[in-house]
């Protein structure tokens, strides 16, 4: 039996019928095709699937499609403003914060969220704060550094 | 991983989730779902249907009544870490809760789900076990009480029945004069707990150790108390070197759990590590 289901994704209202065992990852990769968001260990480890969930960082392969009804989610395809990228988006480029790449929309979603709680965060707190983040390039030190530049307004 | 086909149903009130759970055989409630759905996706549990309480206003958040906290039991672990009351009242359960898992997780999983799942290396039911915890399971009958010690009876098994639902959490207020610490040894790669240890020191008047509550996980399928070294300690001044040899002789565990990553042996030589600090970070929070 299908689910009517109405989200917020990335400021525009969708109205979908999902089964009840469909996961949030794969209703936004696979129903609205938003496939920015990766699924990675499928076991809310890795984080690789981080996206907000009414603003904050969740692992949406560990949320039901129909746990996210009513609510906004906003992906990494709705961090930039018009052909801005989002100032996180671009301390990862400056800083060189992505290997492969595979963990990069996580690894954003995760740090930014951090920045709305914590404007200057230590290096400790990034480290913590990506306790739930796994980049198997093992690419933190950049990734740390991202974080830093953003937290600083990108100087 | 996919998850098999279960029916869906959302509460919308608390008597309304005991009504679906008790009209649908094989049905489970699911609040934050950071147990449950990994579960599934192993196969370990197939619920036929799912009855969602994540909405249910009235089960969250956290209120003093009189001298003990109560806790709704949808509070996730990111409400517990960050909540004022309990870092005035009860600032072990924000100290653990703020450890449990990352971010993400602590912005969904809930203190109630948390304990009904009683993973023997979550970070929670020892912590419960140390402050004297209440929990208030609810059924078409009415509420019961029962105490966090007697609630968690064996892997991932508790005392909850079928047709309950944890509503509610209460700790006692930790006030002058106490101290508390939660440390745990964890899995680097899960951030479990291989083993916690929850202490709780009460200091009466003249500074000695009024009363003392140990707890730990990891080393057992339930919270383990250890009361050979709470009686060796209690109504000494807590000295390093009492602590010392009080913990080194007399911290004990009939079989502890092993596995791959660490012994049993092990395990218990790391709770005699984290309760020997555990002990003495308690006791200077206590003096202030």
């Amino acid at each position: 039996m299908g689910h009517k289901i109405r989200v917020e994704v990335n400021g525009r209202v969708v109205e979908r019928e999902v089964e009840a065992h469909t996961l949030l990852v794969h209703f936004l990769r696979e129903d609205l095709a938003l496939t920015g968001t990766n699924v990675g260990c499928e076991t809310s480890l890795c984080g690789s699937c981080t996206v907000w969930m009414d603003g904050e960082a969740v692992k949406s392969c560990t949320q039901l499609a129909v746990q996210a009804d009513g609510t906004t989610v906003t992906t990494i395809e709705g961090m930039r403003t018009g052909d801005e990228m989002h100032p996180m988006q671009q301390a990862f480029w400056e800083e060189h914060g992505l290997q492969c790449g595979y963990c990069t929309p996580g690894m954003i979603m995760a740090t930014s969220a951090l920045l709305k709680h914590n404007s200057n965060p230590s290096e400790g707190e990034i480290r913590e704060a990506l306790k739930g983040n796994v980049c198997r390039c093992t690419g933190y030190h950049n990734i740390v550094k991202a974080v830093q530049r953003a937290a600083q307004g990108g100087s | 991983m996919f998850l098999n086909p279960f029916e869906y149903h959302r509460a919308g009130s608390p008597q309304e989730a005991l009504d679906l759970l008790n009209r649908h055989e094989g049905a489970k409630l699911i609040a934050g779902g950071h147990s449950l759905l990994p579960l599934m996706k192993q196969q370990l549990a197939q619920p036929t249907a799912l009855i969602d309480i994540g909405r249910l206003a009235e089960l969250s958040g956290v209120e003093k009544q009189g001298d003990s906290l109560r806790i709704g039991a949808l509070t996730c672990h990111a409400e517990l870490a960050s909540s004022g009351m309990l870092a005035t009242h009860c600032p072990i359960l924000a100290e653990a809760a703020a450890k449990v898992a990352d971010p993400q997780v602590r912005n969904k999983g809930t203190l109630g789900g948390n304990i009904a799942h009683a993973d023997p290396a979550s970070d929670l039911p020892a912590v419960l076990v140390a402050t004297g915890a209440t929990l208030d399971l609810m059924s078409p009958q009415g509420v019961r009480q029962v105490r966090a010690v007697d609630f968690f009876v064996g892997l991932l098994e508790t005392d909850l029945a079928e047709n309950e639902l944890i509503t509610a959490i209460h700790v006692p207020v930790l006030g002058q004069g106490s101290g508390s610490c939660y440390l745990k040894a964890e899995h680097p790669a899960s951030g479990y707990a291989v083993c916690g240890a929850a202490v709780v020191v009460e200091l009466g008047a003249d500074g000695n150790a009024a009363a003392i509550r140990l707890s730990f996980n990891g080393l057992a399928t339930t919270p383990v108390q250890c009361f050979p070294v709470v009686g060796a300690l209690t109504g000494t001044d807590l000295a390093d070197e009492a602590i010392d040899t009080a913990v080194n002789s007399l911290l004990s565990v009939e079989d502890p759990l092993g596995d791959i990553y660490a012994s049993g042996e092990y395990r218990v030589q790391l709770a005699k590590v984290y309760c020997r600090r555990a002990l003495k970070i308690a006791r200077d929070r206590a003096r202030g």
